[in-house]
């Protein structure tokens, strides 16, 4: 069992808190991924696991076992660095041994578990090379090696894919994401990339100012996400926001005066402040009807089958909208945009989610 | 492209200096194969067939303890190399990579000791040599070349270190290496070019010293080379093919560790580490 359990962790440099009584839970073997904005403390929260950063409260275990206090090397964690931290004076093999080596691990044994390693990576032609005649990829593949061959409990990944070019990047994932299946390993994961958390993740940890905003799976987050913060930061081009007031039952008036017919969650009263959010992918454009907005088409985006309208509002807000085909209409002209009731989210004055 | 003209000029400039700055190495060479009158007579002719003699390097080698002074100063200047190099690179490590109380005071301390000479306190420093009983004996000599190198190898070592990524030494931690492990597996190896420049700063002053020889280790055999030399210049008279033959052996061995660590002084070992 290699489950990790955080209990009410707290970390502050000097007056700052970086980390805020973060509870979280990964599961023996499930791929947990760490997301947010830069500055977010998800990459403070991976180091704390893996020891190289000091914690004030809260408890951390590994396999049931309490690793607070326990240097890095005794938590059995690997963790792979953004950098990939490779040793540069030595070859592949020695970089992948050099742990092991320090472990008193018997000879053969780290020949057998090096050479393994090289066989899922595809390194075994690169073994007497120096970190500086390899590429960005295959260090990055010598730098997962190296954390392969310690056998951990647990890999820690520090965007791993942030200094690999954008072919490269989609290559790694899913080298990652297939790394995971075979080796059934716990692994937890930070990126600021969400396509990378959305792909990769058993379950996604959004944080957000050194808080956890939402923990779940990739698709409950995107259907289901429990605030403004969640909603904005999952998908791609982000969710449209469009701040509203209940003018009466059953009616909301937006800001530039438009009113929208929707069924409200019961709690939403008459004067009500409410925030409606719909992805770029539920809305259509050239819609009536009584839940559609009128604006003027600004630019239109061809991504080739697919499209991106951004469509000014009166009161001068831009929303986008998922275009499909030829949309038959240009820059300039007005148009309807639909929104889909089975896709609408709602949000309070707060930003908390309303069902 | 530059022009031929001005190509010209750099590189007239630079043989020039280079024929100035070898011009006394070569004339103490050249002088020491010729025979004693010819050195009088045309110091600044090549020894011929009529003129050479190899006197000088038969006195030399022949007394006894013109050798064991070579010796001394062999292990002097490597004891001082090693010693310098080692504390320098853990002080240097240790000032860079923890945070601790009087972290900033300490370096700012190392910083002074660059600025103050370290022949302004000869008396006391004999005092205290006396005072430990280690007068005439290379152990003193090594205890104040080391002192005294130490300042300027910690300030230019620290630059180093600071280099290395941060990862690199979090990785180590990682992989279960302990803090020792880590500065003689990761950062000694990754700053060798950096000791390199250390060494031979450290050596060439070490090996020519004639100051504290003079005053630490006059006398009991444990004179360096340079020390040594002074045995043949006398007040009346001065066996210059000696002398001459001496300074010529001089040179070689501190060529040799010339050699040796200017071939560590590699660029770029550390690239291929992080992106």
């Amino acid at each position: 069992m290699s489950e990790v359990r955080i209990e009410k962790l707290r970390k502050s440099y000097g007056p700052v808190e970086v980390l805020k009584d973060i509870d979280l839970k990964v599961e023996d073997g499930s791929f947990v991924v760490l997301v947010g904005p830069s500055g977010c403390g998800k990459s403070t929260l991976l180091r704390a696991i893996a020891g190289l950063e000091p914690v004030e409260s809260g408890t951390m275990t590994i396999g049931g076992k309490t690793v607070n206090d326990l240097p890095p090397a005794s938590r059995e964690i690997a963790m792979v660095f953004q950098s990939y931290a490779l040793y540069p004076h030595m070859d592949v093999y020695s970089n992948m041994a050099f742990g092991l080596k320090f472990a008193k691990t018997p000879k053969a044994e780290i020949d057998a578990r090096v050479n393994e390693a090289a066989r899922i990576l595809q390194l075994e032609a690169l073994l007497k090379r120096r970190p500086r005649e390899l590429s960005g990829g295959q260090r990055q593949r010598v730098a997962i090696g190296r954390a392969i061959v310690r056998k951990p409990q647990v890999f820690l990944f520090d965007e791993p894919l942030s200094n690999l070019d954008a072919a490269l990047r989609i290559n790694t994932r899913v080298e990652i994401a297939k790394l995971h299946k075979m080796l059934k390993a716990t692994i937890v994961y930070v990126t600021h990339d969400q396509v990378e958390a959305m792909t990769l993740a058993d379950k996604i940890v959004v944080m957000n100012k050194g808080r956890i905003e939402q923990t779940g799976k990739p698709l409950d987050l995107y259907y289901k996400p429990a605030n403004l913060f969640v909603a904005g930061f999952i998908g791609s081009p982000a969710m449209n926001f469009l701040p509203a007031t209940m003018k009466k039952e059953g009616v909301l008036s937006l800001a530039d005066g438009q009113e929208l017919k929707i069924r409200l969650p019961a709690s939403v009263r008459k004067g009500h402040a409410v925030t409606l959010g719909s992805r770029p992918e539920h809305m259509t454009l050239g819609a009536r009807g009584a839940l559609s907005i009128a604006g003027t088409i600004d630019i239109i985006e061809r991504l080739g089958e697919t499209g991106f309208a951004h469509v000014r509002l009166a009161a001068g807000q831009t929303i986008i909208a998922e275009v499909r085909g030829d949309p038959g209409t240009r820059v300039g002209d007005a148009t309807r945009i639909g929104l889909d009731a089975k896709y609408l989210h709602i949000f309070d004055a707060e930003g908390q989610r309303l069902d | 492209m530059r022009k031929p003209a001005s190509a010209i000029a750099v590189h007239g400039v630079l043989i020039l200096y280079t024929l100035l700055a070898l011009f006394p190495i070569i004339l103490v060479i050249m002088n020491s194969f010729k025979a004693r009158k010819a050195i009088f007579g045309s110091p600044l002719s090549f020894p011929t067939p009529s003129t050479f003699s190899l006197v000088g390097y038969d006195k030399v080698f022949g007394d006894s303890s013109i050798v064991s002074y070579y010796m001394n100063s062999i292990a002097v200047t490597g004891g001082t190399i090693f010693f310098t190099l080692l504390f320098g690179a853990m002080a240097a490590w240790a000032l860079t990579e923890y945070k601790f109380r009087w972290n900033t005071l300490l370096t700012l301390f190392l910083a002074v000791g660059i600025m103050v000479p370290i022949r302004l306190g000869s008396v006391a420093i004999i005092q205290l040599i006396v005072q430990l009983n280690l007068i005439n004996t290379l152990t003193a000599l090594i205890l104040v070349y080391v002192a005294q190198n130490l300042p300027l190898s910690i300030f230019i070592l620290s630059e180093f270190i600071a280099q290395i990524p941060k990862d690199l030494r979090e990785a180590a931690r990682c992989d279960g290496l302990s803090e020792y492990n880590i500065f003689f597996f990761i950062v000694m190896p990754l700053i060798r070019p950096a000791m390199a420049t250390v060494a031979v700063f450290t050596m060439i002053p070490v090996w020519n010293d004639l100051w504290f020889p003079l005053l630490l280790a006059p006398t009991g055999g444990k004179q360096t080379i340079t020390l040594g030399i002074q045995q043949f210049l006398g007040q009346y008279i001065t066996d210059w093919n000696a002398v001459l033959a001496a300074l010529s052996t001089a040179i070689i061995p501190v060529l040799i560790l010339y050699v040796i660590f200017s071939r560590q002084l590699i660029r770029g070992l550390t690239s291929g580490a992080v992106k």
